[in-house]
């Protein structure tokens, strides 16, 4: 930035003049650039401060909760009686547990939904498609999330409430079409492959194994959704409605980074593929999808970070009970979760009325913050690792 | 352009600097200092206002930390009104006698709870114990109190509101609320969950009650403003502001404090959903058969 080191187009005069400086202007030059320096690496390490600052604060404040109360409570009681004058309990398994459900749920329907539409979009789609269909997904990202909110709880739950079944079949049918589709196609393709290759009636096994296949999965799907179909849904804020609206939430995230993942792949393992005599999707399944895995496992993890971080949708929508569904997986339930928690119990608990409620709200940040933190490395882990395999 | 800006920020700043001092020069006026609890807050808040705007020369300042910091700050002689939403408490008492502070109750307004159904439930009437017991968890079909074969939805508000604690201390009789019972962090909300649940309960204001919601009469009174302001219905509480001894009579305090005996602090009450304890209703015209 600042030497004086002129390139080669610019050799006048002037220039070679001035890389002969004097004594103190060369001093004045250097100090100038260190206060540059000083100044960047200011402003970088500030960033990284506030992160160590907010992680400092909220632990100091978390502390206190597990040395007032019982850890062990806190971990595995699901009793949630945080403001009862005397006797309050903070049992906060159930709380992780709702917060635990709502993100796997949202998983369920970002990521078969996320990778599948990344694959057609990167390998399937003509390109031209992909140009317009990226930035319209990813400006999915960009509504608030308050308004998913408000759509969960004033559209969809009393929809579902209402048409809870058949919702249900539809949400089923939206899910399962596109892999089970996908699964067809490929699987197919594979077992032509490897049963008639070379032969003939390539084409007719192709077409024979597909729709015997599609034929199944259609089966099984019918009666998946219409036992889906005769469910009746009495409280439309639950889990599952704030699993489908994370999931769609997380789902820009989720596409967008696998698609970024499986374009970088690059041309030349693709050709490399078909040239090698691959169909397109064994050159999908077998070379291209391993070689992004790590990236998708990225991606994967990103939209489990949304998920669980989110906190105005599951305020207003899963019902805030804090309880676990039983059976547990039954996400017709509603559910409570740590974000809400946070945000719902914030207003009363100061800590001079009641230490224990104000740190407990502490120690949930402190779990939570453990928890992405957690989420975070693991995914560098296998994008690190995955590029070591790569490279070896 | 870099040294533009630079100049612009430093000059804002100044002006900060300048007009917080400003701010603290003005300090001749009078002051009213109330805190207090959440429930109550709203009323002081609109109080406040409305006096301002009425004598500009008092400045009120309300916070809401709770009743009990209210009381708290009202014995430690930091403000001049403590808004309750309970009664104070012995204990209070014996620490406001002892650093002779003399704590003096004003009735401000009342606070009703109607339980709140869709309007398609048949149930019209349930009793204080039949509503503990669905919010316990004892009761979870409708059927057991003469409605359809639908299990209860209960829906209350969330533990951070007074609205909460008014209903658990006048319904749950200390029982724990059991834990499949959904929260919302506003009275409109309950209200927004109910009209749209047809196997829904809640509660909420007085205010909140229209015609998208059916109110079920408790131990067979409906809950209206007369029922509540004269406590035949069950779920009503008073709402107090606490001063220091009776304040002087004719001061700004005394004004503020007694703002509810007002038309207007009455109006003020009843717009922000409480019901005013004297007969507002009858000197208004707007009468309301039971």
């Amino acid at each position: 930035m600042t030497t004086t080191s002129p390139t080669i187009g610019q050799r006048s005069v002037a220039s070679r003049q001035s890389l002969k400086l004097s004594k103190r202007a060369s001093r004045m030059r250097r100090l100038a650039a260190l206060a540059g320096h000083a100044l960047l690496l200011t402003i970088t390490a500030s960033s990284a401060l506030a992160v160590m600052f907010i992680f400092f604060f909220i632990a100091r404040d978390a502390i206190p909760f597990f040395r007032l109360e019982d850890v062990r409570e806190f971990f595995t009681s699901t009793e949630w009686y945080p403001s009862r004058d005397t006797d309050p309990s903070f049992g906060a398994l159930s709380i992780f547990v709702g917060s635990g459900l709502v993100t796997l749920g949202a998983v369920v329907v970002a990521v078969p939904l996320g990778i599948s539409a990344a694959v057609c979009l990167s390998d399937i789609m003509p390109f031209g498609v992909r140009q317009y269909v990226k930035p319209v997904i990813e400006v999915l990202a960009a509504i608030p999330s308050v308004a998913f909110g408000f759509f969960a709880l004033v559209v969809f739950a009393p929809l579902m409430q209402e048409h809870g079944g058949r919702i249900l079949a539809i949400a089923w049918w939206c899910m399962a079409l596109p892999p089970a589709g996908v699964g067809t196609f490929v699987l197919s393709d594979i077992l032509a492959a490897r049963f008639a290759r070379g032969a003939p009636g390539e084409a007719g096994a192709r077409v024979g194994f597909s729709s015997v296949l599609g034929a199944a999965a259609l089966a099984v799907m019918s009666w998946i959704g219409w036992r889906c179909a005769g469910i009746e849904v009495t409280s439309g804020t639950n889990a599952l409605n704030v699993s489908i609206v994370l999931g769609f939430m997380a789902l820009p995230t989720v596409i967008s980074v696998s698609e970024d993942a499986l374009q970088a792949i690059g041309r030349e393992l693709r050709e490399g593929a078909y040239a090698l005599g691959a169909t397109r999707a064994e050159t999908l399944t077998r070379v291209v999808i391993p070689a992004a895995s790590s990236g998708l496992c990225a991606a994967v993890i990103l939209g489990v970070m949304r998920a669980i971080g989110e906190t105005m949708v599951v305020w207003m929508a899963s019902g805030n009970a804090a309880q676990i569904p039983k059976p547990w997986y039954n996400l017709l339930e509603p559910v409570r979760t740590l974000t809400a928690t946070i945000a719902g119990d914030m207003g009363e608990a100061d800590h001079v009325t009641g230490s224990g409620r104000y740190h407990v709200l502490f120690a949930m940040a402190l779990s939570l913050l453990t928890i992405s933190f957690v989420c975070n490395l693991i995914s560098e882990r296998v994008v690190a690792r995955a590029a070591a395999k790569r490279g070896g | 352009m870099k040294a533009k800006s630079l100049i612009a920020g430093a000059a804002f700043i100044a002006a900060m600097i300048v007009g917080a001092s400003a701010s603290l020069a003005q300090d001749k006026q009078e002051k009213i200092v109330v805190d207090g609890s959440t429930t109550v807050g709203p009323i002081a808040k609109a109080f406040a206002e409305y006096y301002m705007h009425k004598y500009p020369e008092v400045n009120v300042t309300v916070s809401e930390s709770g009743s009990g910091n209210g009381a708290k700050s009202l014995i430690n002689n930091v403000c001049h009104v403590a808004d309750m939403s309970r009664f104070m408490k012995d204990k209070e008492f014996k620490a406001a006698v002892d650093k002779n502070v003399t704590p003096v109750a004003h009735v401000v307004a009342m606070d009703g709870l109607p339980i709140l159904v869709h309007p398609s439930n048949p149930v019209k009437n349930l009793t204080v114990g039949q509503v503990r017991d669905i919010y316990t968890g004892k009761i979870t079909n409708w059927n057991e109190v003469g409605g359809p074969n639908k299990k209860i939805v209960k829906i209350s508000r969330d533990t951070n509101s007074g609205t909460y604690e008014t209903f658990e201390k006048l319904v749950m009789n200390k029982e724990k609320i059991s834990a499949d019972t959904e929260y919302v962090g506003s009275n409109g909300a309950i209200r927004q969950r109910v009209q749209s649940t047809p196997a829904a309960i809640g509660y909420a204001g007085l205010g909140f009650v229209d015609r998208t919601v059916k109110a079920l009469s408790i131990n067979g009174i409906m809950p209206t403003r007369q029922t509540v302001s004269s406590g035949r219905y069950p779920i009503a509480r008073p709402l107090f502001m606490f001063t220091n001894g009776y304040p002087k009579l004719g001061s700004h305090l005394h004004g503020f404090v007694t703002l509810y005996l007002q038309p207007e602090g009455q109006e003020i009450i009843e717009s922000i959903g409480f019901v005013p304890v004297t007969n507002y209703s009858a000197a208004s015209g707007a009468t309301r058969p039971e």
